[in-house]
C-alpha cells in the first residue's frame, strides 16, 4: 500500500471553464481604461494622484479589514481595487486626499465587508461611499469651483448642475457630440461618453456585465426624459443630454451592473435597470439632488432581491 | 478542459462529440492476470461464506453471493480474495478477485437458459454485461415501464462509446431490441440517437428520435422532456413516469448473448489521455485501469487524475487498480497541471449558473442555503428536487464554488433524513 500512486479524487464536472474572480475585476479596469486615460490627459497628475490613491487605500483597507476579520487575504481577486478605481473615476480630480481615504474606507467597510466580503454586499459599495460623500461634504463635488484652477476650450461649467440651477437655456452649448467626447467637466473617468460606451461593449461582449441592465438603465433614462423634454421643452432638457451628461453612462455600465446587488434573472434585471434609469431623470428633474444616478441605483439596490423573486418556474416542479 | 470562449454573451455551448466517419478499430486491451468484479448490491460480509479462495470458475458462471446481486465471471480462473469496496458514492460491496488462467473455459448453463427461453435465469446473468441492461426496473409493479429509450448518443461530452457500438454493431441492436421486446413485453422502443446515426437507427425498425448536439440533450431527464414530450416531476425519476432508459451498448449486449449464447464481457471504452486525444478501447470487464493505461501508453503520475465516466458525470477512482465496470463508457486521465480546484469564496451573484441551467433553478440562491446546510429550506424554496445533475453550474462557477457537490450532499443528506424519519415512526 505504501507505494501506490495518490490520485486526486475529487467530485465531478472535472471540467472548470477558467473564469474568476481576479479575471472579471481586471476585465472592468481594463474596459475603464478608455475613460480614464482620457480623465489623465485631461485634469493631469492631479488626476493620477487621486486614482493611484483611491485604488491603494481600497487594497489597504481590504486588507485591514481580512486582517481584523481573520478572513483570508482576499486583495488578489482584484475587487477592492476595481472599487478604488470607479470611485477615484467618479470624483474631480482636485479632491482631498482624506476625502479619498474615507471614501474607500466607507467603501470596504460600510459597502462590503460589514455584510461579509465580496458578494454579500446589498448596495454596491462605491456608491455607498459616494453617497456619504455627498451628503457630507457637498462642496467636494462642486465640480465647476473644483476646476476653477483649469482652462480648457469648452464651458467650465458642471452640465448637469447648469441644468438644474439654470434651466435648458444653460446649457445650450454642449450638444451631444461634444458631451460625448468629454468636452465637459466631471469626475475623472465620468465624462467621456464614448470611452464608457466602448468600455462598456467589451464587457457586454465578454459576457462580465448583463446587457439586460445596462440598456434597460438607458432606456430607462431616454424615455424618461423624453417624455420630460415633451411636456415642457423648456424646462427640461433632452434625452440626449441626460444620457451624455452626468454618472449616467458610468453608472450604466459600470455600477448598477455590480454583480452582488444586481438582480440575475431576464426580467428583474429589465425592471431593475429601468427603474434606476427612471428614477435618475426623476432626480434631476424634479428632486433636490444635481445629479440621480447615485441615489437611483442603490434604491434599486434595495429592492434587488425582492425583484428577483420574479423568475421562471422550474422545469418539474410540481405546484 | 474547454476554457471560456472570448465572446462570453451566449451560455457556455458544449457540444457531444461525434465519432470520426472512418469508424477506428478498438485497441484491444490483453487479458490480465487479475480482474476484480463488483457487485452491484450492498457488502455483507457473509458472501464470503457462498464463495471461498480458491475456488474455481468458467467463463460465463454465475458467482453467486448472499446479497442476491451476483456477479458473472467474465474470465476463467481462481477466486482469489472476496472483500468490501467502497464506491465512488461510499456505498460498500463487495468485490470478488479472480486469478485469470491460460485455459478458456465456457460455463454452458447460460446457453442452455438462451435456448431453453428461460428469461427469468437469461435476467440475471445479463446484468453483468457491458452496459449493464438492467431487468429488474421491469419486474416493480409499482412503476410499470410503458416506454424504452435506446440512447445511441453518449451520456457526456467527449465520449464516443455509445456511438461506436450503434456503428459498429447494428445487428446485435436489431437482435437486441426483438429480444428487449420478447423479454419484458415492452412494445414501445424509441431509440434516441444524435443526427448523424439516424440513418443509421432507422434501419433497426424501431422508432427513432434524435437527441440535440448540445449538453446535457442526452441526459435521461432532457431525453424525456424534450423527445418524449413528457416531463419529469421534480424528485421523481424516469422510471416513475414509465420510462426507462438503456444504453446502446446494452442492448447490443443483449442481442449479442441471444446469438452467441454467451454473456459478452468486452466492454467498450473511449479512453481520453492527458492532451485530450481520444483512442477506443475493447476490455474485458474487471480489468483493473493500469491495465487499459497501458494499452494505450498513458501514464498516471501522483497527484493526476482518473475518471470513470465523462467530465462532468464521471466519477474519479483512487487507485489504478479499481477495475472498469459494466457502464464504464470512458476513462479520464487529468494532469495535475489541468485540474481545476474548488476555491471557499462566497457567491458573488453573477448569475452564471442561472444562465447556464438547463430546468431553470435559481441556483445563486440555492447555493446560499446548501452552504448553510439548510437542506430543507433548499428543497422546499428552491427546487434542489428539480435538479437533474449537470454540472454545468460548477463549470461555469466564477467564485469556482463546489456547487454540484453541495447539491449531492444535500440530496444525500435529505434521502438519508427520510430514511431515519421512516424508521422512526
Amino acid at each position: 500500500m505504501t507505494n501506490r500512486k495518490k490520485f486526486i479524487v475529487s467530485h465531478a464536472p472535472f471540467w472548470h471553464d477558467g473564469s474568476q474572480i481576479s479575471a472579471r475585476s481586471y476585465h472592468m479596469m481594463i474596459a475603464a481604461l478608455p475613460a480614464v486615460l482620457f480623465g489623465l490627459i485631461q485634469y493631469g497628475v492631479p488626476a493620477l494622484a487621486v486614482l493611484a490613491f483611491s485604488v491603494a487605500t481600497a487594497m489597504l483597507w481590504e486588507l485591514v479589514m481580512n486582517y481584523l476579520m481573520k478572513r483570508p487575504v482576499s486583495i488578489g481577486d482584484g475587487n477592492a481595487a476595481l472599487i478604488g478605481l470607479l470611485l477615484g473615476m467618479m470624483v474631480p480630480a482636485t479632491t482631498p486626499w482624506w476625502a479619498i481615504l474615507m471614501g474607500t474606507f466607507v467603501a470596504i467597510l460600510l459597502g462590503k465587508h460589514v455584510y461579509g466580503g465580496i458578494g454579500g454586499n446589498p448596495f454596491n459599495p462605491v456608491l455607498i461611499a459616494l453617497a456619504v460623500l455627498m451628503l457630507s461634504w457637498a462642496d467636494l463635488f462642486d465640480f465647476a469651483e473644483a476646476y476653477r484652477n483649469y482652462e480648457f476650450d469648452f464651458a467650465m461649467v458642471y452640465p448637469i448642475a447648469m441644468l438644474k440651477y439654470y434651466g435648458v437655456s444653460a446649457i445650450s452649448s454642449f450638444d451631444t457630440g461634444a458631451l460625448m467626447m468629454g468636452k465637459q467637466i466631471g469626475g475623472i473617468g465620468a465624462t467621456f461618453g464614448l470611452g464608457l460606451i466602448i468600455g462598456g461593449i467589451y464587457l457586454i461582449i465578454r459576457g462580465i456585465i448583463r446587457w439586460e441592465i445596462a440598456i434597460s438603465f438607458l432606456v430607462g433614462v431616454f424615455v424618461t426624459a423624453l417624455l420630460f423634454n415633451m411636456a415642457d421643452s423648456a424646462k427640461y432638457a433632452g434625452p440626449m443630454f441626460h444620457l451624455f451628461a452626468g454618472y449616467t453612462l458610468i453608472g450604466a455600465f459600470f455600477l448598477a451592473t455590480e454583480d452582488s446587488s444586481s438582480p440575475v434573472n431576464f426580467i428583474p434585471m429589465l425592471i431593475y435597470g429601468a427603474g434606476a434609469g427612471i428614477m435618475t431623470v426623476l432626480i434631476r428633474n424634479i428632486g433636490v439632488f444635481v445629479d440621480g444616478v447615485v441615489f437611483a441605483i442603490l434604491l434599486m439596490n434595495l429592492v434587488s432581491p425582492l425583484l428577483d423573486k420574479i423568475r421562471p418556474k422550474a422545469i418539474g416542479k410540481v405546484a | 478542459m474547454i476554457k471560456r470562449t472570448f465572446i462570453g454573451l451566449a451560455k457556455p455551448r458544449l457540444e457531444y462529440d461525434v465519432i470520426d466517419e472512418t469508424l477506428p478499430a478498438p485497441v484491444k486491451v490483453p487479458k490480465s492476470k487479475k480482474v476484480t468484479l463488483l457487485s452491484y448490491g450492498p457488502w455483507d460480509p457473509n458472501c464470503v461464506v457462498n464463495v471461498k479462495n480458491g475456488d474455481k470458475v468458467k467463463t460465463g458462471q454465475k458467482i453467486a453471493l448472499n446479497t442476491g446481486n451476483d456477479v458473472v465471471s467474465p474470465v476463467t480462473g481462481t477466486v482469489s480474495s472476496v472483500s468490501e469496496f467502497t464506491d465512488g458514492k461510499g456505498q460498500k460491496r463487495a468485490a470478488v478477485s479472480i486469478d485469470v488462467a491460460d485455459v478458456e473455459e465456457i460455463d454452458e448453463n447460460f446457453a442452455s437458459f438462451t435456448k431453453g427461453q428461460d428469461f427469468n435465469q437469461v435476467k440475471l446473468y445479463l446484468a453483468y454485461a457491458p452496459g449493464k441492461p438492467e431487468f429488474s426496473i421491469f419486474s416493480d409493479a409499482d412503476k410499470p415501464i410503458k416506454t424504452v429509450v435506446i440512447c445511441g448518443a453518449d451520456s457526456d461530452l467527449m465520449l464516443v462509446t455509445r456511438q461506436y457500438v450503434l456503428k459498429s454493431g447494428i445487428e446485435d441492436i436489431k437482435q437486441g431490441i426483438k429480444m428487449l421486446k420478447k423479454i419484458t413485453g415492452v412494445q414501445n422502443v424509441i431509440m434516441a440517437v444524435p443526427q448523424h446515426l439516424s440513418q443509421t437507427a432507422a434501419s433497426t425498425g424501431a422508432q427513432v428520435k434524435v437527441i440535440d448536439a448540445q449538453y446535457p440533450a442526452a441526459n435521461p431527464f432532457m431525453i424525456c422532456k424534450d423527445i418524449l414530450g413528457q416531463v419529469v416531476p421534480a424528485g421523481k425519476s424516469c422510471e416513475d413516469i414509465g420510462v426507462h432508459m438503456m444504453s446502446a451498448e446494452a442492448v447490443a449486449s443483449i442481442g449479442k448473448a441471444f446469438s452467441l449464447g454467451k454473456v459478452p464481457s468486452e466492454k467498450i471504452v473511449t479512453v481520453i489521455r492527458k492532451d485530450e486525444t481520444k483512442a477506443l478501447v475493447s476490455v474485458t470487464i474487471g480489468t483493473p485501469v493500469k491495465d487499459v493505461l497501458k494499452a494505450v501508453n498513458v501514464i498516471a503520475n501522483e497527484g493526476d487524475r482518473i475518471v470513470f465516466g465523462g467530465p462532468f458525470t464521471g466519477t474519479a477512482a483512487y487507485s489504478e487498480d479499481q477495475p472498469i465496470e459494466a457502464d464504464a463508457d470512458a476513462l479520464i486521465v487529468q494532469d495535475s497541471d489541468d485540474i481545476p480546484l474548488v476555491s471557499d469564496y462566497p457567491c458573488i451573484n453573477c448569475g452564471e449558473c442561472v444562465r447556464a441551467c438547463p430546468v431553470n433553478i435559481p441556483v445563486n440562491m440555492l447555493v446560499r442555503l446548501l452552504e448553510n446546510a439548510m437542506y430543507e429550506e433548499a428543497q422546499n424554496q428552491y427546487d434542489l428536487d428539480s435538479c437533474i445533475e449537470c454540472g454545468l453550474c460548477s463549470y461555469v462557477c466564477v467564485a469556482r464554488m463546489p456547487i454540484f457537490q453541495y447539491i449531492r450532499l444535500a440530496k444525500h443528506e435529505l434521502a438519508r433524513m427520510n430514511t431515519v424519519e421512516a424508521t422512526n415512526d
